[in-house]
């Protein structure tokens, strides 16, 4: 393109204020690129058919506890594999900045709802059979430096034993991994504690679970067996609301809020900021070279031509800003994904994002390269030249 | 149809400045032959630079016409007097007006890109343009790179290099020294009487003038010899 070079002088004219500029975009476009890669898995609609495992949960809320009778219940329905069930535990290990999940799970089956997770059978056999038991992810057990047969105290800030205590004390038995890009809900940064001594030692809640995660035969039955659990507990005093794992993981997080909406708030505000900074770069640019666009405009350059020269100029930031931004989100996301999807199942870089990206690059260029270019296509020669 | 090149007449410019009437040109005649050059001198403020941006169709007058090559340049639209300029005119101003980030090669190049030459072509023009004003071996250099002088002639091989009619010249000797002016001047001698250019040079320097094949006087709008 012969007229590349009149767009690369004009940005090498003052090239620190271009480089300034164009990251300031990349950076928005990384902001871009994982605020709205989070805010598509909060906001698009429940795949059924994307996972082999269905939560039950109250339909009234996560945090209403559910019968264990439903157990043989949910077990009974036709295409269920495996029902296992778990309970939210909160409680702090020492001090309440040693944040991590735990969870009262029923052992006897919970390593095969949850294959993912990398566990010897000794290991597996001990946490069945160990009444205290407790199986810690590796990450946690690496992060506070746990070995199998350490004893686990946790203050109960939920759960209160009947003897009025608040000290729980597990005992460690096992240490898992989780499959690398399993990318399954609470990874290796969570604890799994046997529900037996749960059960016999809790104060309150006895009978009841958090929610039961079910295992189906073929992921295809999902939306039915859905249909059939919620059906068979309708009009009973504890409702149920069947829904695939990754949704669940999205209501969890979405306690703090609507995430989708913060998200895309946030989003907003960049961008808003970014169209003011890049607007303002491009009119001093414009200004500053008015002299310059007026010899264009005598040796021949058409209005029209102007124009394009300025917008191009403007685009041409925006979409390398873009690419970068767009490219370190990418990176970014293949780093961290197991980690996110430790907290919220299904969030991966989006390509849809791509699409995305690249239109809010045109319309910002549009935006903030639109008034200088017209500008520039307005000026009359002869008062442009005056002021030189 | 007139024999001449540039044809002006009957023009009036009048700005309007808040209530009040600026008369710039008034009722103004020139005939310029092919081939002419002509120095116009005058006071600030006398309407030279007006007259030559009528000429180079950068302005268009109140009422008159004027005629270029036997194109009516009041009558073109913007677009039409772009296409006009680009291939019938070339300008030189006093101040050079270089893009300070391209070489003195790219500079030259600049007109040509208008054109539907390919890469090899404009480097041939740019390189005969460079040659006449003897700079070829400055091409790459940048304005900050080159003397006054020199940075005039990069100007002078950019009003040249599409090969237009007529040169317009804006004080094009009023920012540099007395040596370097008489260079540039027997330049414009020889574009004139070697390769036929029609000068139009505004000037306020008498010397600079005596360069010229005519000089004709504009004051408070009107021309006289």
């Amino acid at each position: 393109m012969k007229y590349w070079m009149l767009i690369s002088a004009a940005l090498k004219r003052k090239q620190t204020r271009t480089v300034l500029t164009i990251c300031s975009i990349t950076v928005a476009f990384v902001l871009f690129g994982t605020l709205r890669s989070i805010a598509v898995a909060f906001t698009e609609d429940v795949d059924f058919s994307g996972d082999d495992r269905l939560v039950v949960m109250s339909k009234l809320s996560f945090i209403e506890p559910l019968p264990m009778a439903y157990h043989q219940r949910i077990q009974s329905v036709e295409g269920v594999d495996l029902v296992a069930h778990r309970e939210w535990f909160g409680g702090t290990y020492i001090d309440v900045n040693n944040f991590f999940p735990k969870w009262p799970v029923n052992a006897e089956v919970w390593f095969d709802v949850y294959p993912e997770f990398i566990i010897s059978e000794q290991e597996k056999r001990d946490f069945v059979n160990t009444r205290t038991g407790m199986v810690a992810g590796k990450a946690i057990a690496e992060k506070y430096n746990w070995k199998v047969g350490d004893k686990i105290p946790i203050m109960g800030d939920i759960w209160v034993k009947e003897d009025g205590s608040i000290l729980w004390e597990f005992d460690l038995v096992g240490i898992f991994s989780q499959e690398e890009g399993s990318g399954v809900y609470g990874g290796d940064q969570q604890a799994f504690i046997n529900h037996s001594y749960f059960e016999e030692s809790r104060m309150w809640g006895k009978g009841t679970v958090g929610n039961y995660v079910v295992k189906v035969k073929n992921k295809e039955d999902n939306e039915r067996i859905a249909k059939e659990i919620d059906k068979m507990f309708a009009n009973s005093s504890d409702e149920t609301k069947t829904s695939t794992e990754a949704a669940f993981s999205k209501m969890f997080a979405e306690q703090v809020g609507d995430i989708g909406l913060i998200m895309n708030s946030i989003l907003a505000a960049v961008f808003f900021t970014m169209l003011l900074v890049t607007g303002n770069t491009m009119s001093q640019a414009v200004r500053e070279r008015t002299p310059e666009l007026a010899v264009f405009k005598t040796i021949g350059y058409s209005d029209s031509k102007i124009l394009c020269l300025v917008l191009v100029e403007a685009m041409f930031m925006c979409f390398l800003g873009m690419a970068i931004g767009i490219a370190i989100s990418f990176i970014v996301f293949l780093f961290l994904e197991d980690d996110l999807a430790a907290f919220i199942e299904g969030i991966s870089f989006q390509p849809s994002v791509i699409l995305w990206a690249f239109a809010t690059a045109l319309v910002m260029a549009l935006i903030a390269g639109l008034p200088p270019a017209l500008g520039a296509m307005r000026l009359k020669v002869v008062d442009a030249l005056r002021k030189d | 149809m007139s024999d001449s090149l540039v044809s002006v007449n009957a023009v009036n410019k009048i700005y309007q400045r808040g209530g009040e009437k600026l008369v710039v040109l008034d009722d103004l005649n020139l005939e310029v032959p092919k081939g002419d050059f002509l120095a116009l001198m005058g006071p600030s403020g006398s309407g030279k630079t007006t007259l030559l941006n009528l000429i180079g169709g950068l302005d268009t007058p109140t009422s008159g016409s004027v005629e270029v090559d036997n194109a009516r340049l009041d009558t073109l639209n913007s677009r039409a007097l772009s296409r006009w300029r680009a291939s019938h005119v070339g300008f030189i101003f006093q101040f050079y007006n270089l893009l300070p980030v391209l070489t003195a090669f790219r500079n030259v190049e600049l007109p040509l890109l208008l054109t539907k030459l390919s890469s090899s072509q404009r480097k041939e023009h740019v390189e005969t343009a460079l040659n006449i004003v003897s700079l070829v071996d400055r091409a790459s250099h940048k304005p900050n790179e080159l003397s006054g002088g020199q940075q005039q002639r990069v100007a002078i091989a950019r009003a040249l290099v599409s090969d237009p009619d007529i040169l317009i010249c804006d004080e094009p000797t009023g920012d540099l020294d007395r040596e370097t002016s008489t260079e540039i001047l027997n330049l414009l001698q020889v574009l004139n009487r070697d390769h036929g250019k029609t000068i139009l040079m505004v000037t306020h320097d008498p010397m600079a003038a005596e360069f010229a094949k005519r000089i004709l006087h504009l004051d408070k709008g009107k021309l006289s010899n």
